[in-house]
């Protein structure tokens, strides 16, 4: 007898349904588990409280990423240099302390492989396709780039993981956004994703799984798929996936948590099951036509509040629903914006190129493809990389890249979350404007007063070198430059 | 967790839409490994504006907060959570909720009340100077001119919630269904099970 057609979010969650309860909630089973320090301290704390244990600490893999400042963390003499601020030092402290007592695998703040969370998940193969992923922060999303169902959970979520190596959940919904047709030259998957959420809006995937399909994706490379499920939770779904392919194992293959031998052949052969039945329902689709799709920008303060760069500040009147215009007037005040304003002519002062959606080796070589023999513009104050990770670092500069951010006036970092949350020392001034590859323009999101437009690595670098926002197809072709 | 039942006081007519945890709690007061104290920092950008609704005396100690679509989007702090309790808040009635955020709120005792945007309008007037009441058993929010609104609860939610139960400990109890699904999943999907650790790759 044929089986009911499933969804590749089906797939995953009935692998992993420990229980089923019969109002419907399961107790799922969490295959990997990400642990960082700013959202673990509390559930440590109730761990020990209550006398439990973590069940499975090898299934459990702790970095800290959030809170580290990105300047030099060792000296001339190889010693650790300690953390300014107090309440930093302690929470890092608190993870240093909990992840060896509790037996967790920790990858230390100096250690070459330390990262973002959602970087170092896949580079390390800690992610893998078809596994149900968590970690107590909304971007977990990212590694459903790879196929695994990942998203985003709560400190009492983190504590329940912990003690007991599952959650208890309802199913989501399923949504389809598929995309149709090919996307044009320099347009790239921060563009696709920007333009999505500006379609779907920041609840069009409230209590919804949200799997990406179509052509685009099977020829985006892995890094892409993780920009763009990185910012499902911005279209409101805890999760976004992508089916796994050639593409996927080949990135994994000798990864140094990814399974070896048979035991890589045995999970290939599943992985290779692992996409949607042909005659699969989904709750809701969303069809996009790629055409429609430009090098994109925010104008607001809610990432659904883009618009292509060769437009204009929308006039709140503009929107139908009355509570979008109020919110599209707060917004415009709050960043200093005029209706009808063309993007093109707005200047920014800073600009961060970074964050779990764009900072792996292809976004830096992106940002550096267009900043090669250019320098930033007179009017752009402060310009960083922040790295991904040690080893996105390293690749970069065993490539050269970090001499070409560093001539062309960007500060080259240590890896972290930096400006994209602003926990760390790195900020951006009030009422000064950033623009900025994180997922982020929330009101104060990168300082309190910080102005944020979100783009791609290469719109990024075309603002630093024009100074203002601009289309970075726009930009002559560099002269080639001996490095 | 504490026992939830009915939730009565006055209700902070925020109204706003998309109401991100970055506006709950600002990312500087998350350096902090405890859960108590965030209050102070709740809702930061918002109360910079003299005439705030968190400011007015009338609202101080209100147990309830109104406020627009999408309530709560945006990152997975239970920050956000943790500080709506340090400012007395126990109940938030709003048209939708990110689904992050009504699960946070939910594992601290906060009930989170979906209502359709014309009868959030309508709370929002009355709010303005009188209480409203919140039954979570009956599932119904009233205010004192009979207005009565019916809401949907997750039915095990709303058990967890009346009884005060720990979902942690009621996990635990299912024990050995997740030491059967372990057993099964090293035999089906054997390369979950061991990780390569750092140390020995």
């Amino acid at each position: 007898m044929a089986s009911k057609p499933r969804t590749l979010y089906e797939k995953i969650w009935d692998a992993h349904v420990v229980e089923r309860r019969d109002d419907g909630t399961c107790i799922l089973y969490i295959d990997r588990h990400l642990v960082h320090e700013v959202t673990s301290p509390q559930a440590f704390e109730a761990l020990r409280l209550a006398g439990r244990k973590v069940r499975r600490p090898d299934l459990t893999l702790a970095v800290p990423d959030h809170n580290l400042p990105t300047t030099p963390r060792i000296d001339a003499a190889g010693n650790r240099l300690p953390i300014e601020d107090p309440q930093s030092a302690a929470q890092l402290a608190a993870l240093e302390a909990n992840a060896p007592a509790f037996g967790i695998d920790y990858i230390d703040a100096v250690a070459p492989e330390q990262g973002i969370v959602h970087v170092v998940g896949p580079e390390q193969g800690f992610s893998l396709p078809g596994a149900t992923i968590v970690c107590g922060d909304s971007h977990t999303a990212a590694h459903g780039g790879i196929g695994a169902l990942a998203f985003g959970i709560g400190t009492s979520e983190v504590e329940h993981v912990l003690a007991t190596q599952t959650l208890q959940l309802r199913p989501s919904k399923s949504m389809e956004v598929r995309v149709e047709g090919e996307l044009g030259p320099g347009v790239t998957p921060k563009d696709l994703i920007l333009h999505i959420i500006g379609v779907i809006g920041t609840a069009g995937g409230t209590g919804h799984v949200i799997e990406y399909r179509g052509a685009v994706f099977e020829r985006m490379s892995v890094e892409g798929r993780l920009t763009v499920c990185n910012m499902s939770i911005e279209g409101g779904a805890r999760a976004g996936l992508i089916a796994p392919d050639e593409a996927v194992f080949t990135y994994l293959k000798g990864r140094p948590y990814a399974p070896r031998g048979e035991a890589w052949d045995k999970a290939v052969a599943w992985w290779k099951t692992l996409h949607s039945d042909p005659d699969a329902v989904f709750d809701k689709t969303v069809v996009i036509d790629a055409a429609d799709v430009e090098p994109t920008v925010s104008w607001g303060t809610s990432p659904e509040d883009v618009v292509a760069v060769g437009g204009n500040v929308p006039a709140p009147e503009s929107f139908a629903d009355p509570s979008k215009q109020s919110a599209a007037r707060k917004s415009l005040d709050y960043m200093g914006l005029e209706p009808g304003q063309r993007i093109e002519n707005i200047a920014i002062e800073n600009v961060f190129i970074g964050s779990c959606t764009n900072s792996r080796i292809e976004d830096l070589r992106a940002a550096a493809d267009v900043l090669k023999g250019r320098t930033k513009a007179a009017n752009v104050r402060w310009a960083i990389v922040v790295p991904g990770s040690g080893l996105v670092k390293r690749q970069a500069e065993a490539e050269g890249l970090d001499r070409i951010f560093t001539a062309a006036g960007f500060e080259w970092r240590e890896p972290g979350c930096s400006a994209c949350l602003a926990m760390n020392p790195d900020k951006v001034p009030p009422g000064e404007r950033c623009a900025s590859t994180s997922n982020r323009n929330f009101v104060g999101r990168q300082g309190p007063g910080a102005r944020t437009h979100l783009v791609s690595p290469a719109m990024a670098a075309a603002a630093a070198v024009t100074g203002r926002l601009a289309d970075v197809r726009t930009l002559a072709p560099c002269q080639a430059v001996d490095a | 967790m504490d026992k939830v039942s009915t939730i009565e006081g006055r209700a902070i007519p925020l109204g706003l839409k998309n109401v991100d945890t970055d506006v709950i709690i600002p990312a500087h007061w998350l350096k902090t490994v405890s859960r108590e104290g965030l209050g102070r920092g709740a809702f930061e950008t918002i109360r910079e504006a003299p005439s705030n609704p968190f400011d007015v005396e009338d609202f101080a100690g209100a147990p309830i907060l109104i406020a627009g679509d999408n309530f709560g989007c945006g990152s997975s702090r239970e920050h956000a959570a943790w500080a709506l309790l340090d400012l007395g808040i126990t109940a938030v009635i709003a048209p939708s909720f990110s689904d992050i955020f009504s699960g946070n709120a939910f594992k601290n005792g906060i009930l989170t009340v979906e209502l359709p945007q014309d009868q959030v309008d309508r709370l929002l007037e009355i709010a303005a100077d009188h209480p409203i009441t919140i039954d979570l058993e009956n599932q119904t929010v009233t205010t004192p001119f009979q207005d009565r609104f019916a809401f949907e609860v997750d039915p095990f939610r709303k058990h967890c919630l009346l009884e005060g139960l720990d979902e942690i400990g009621l996990t635990l109890e299912r024990s050995a269904a997740i030491e059967t699904h372990e057993q099964q999943r090293a035999q089906a999907l054997p390369w979950l099970d061991a990780p390569q650790r750092r140390d020995a790759a």
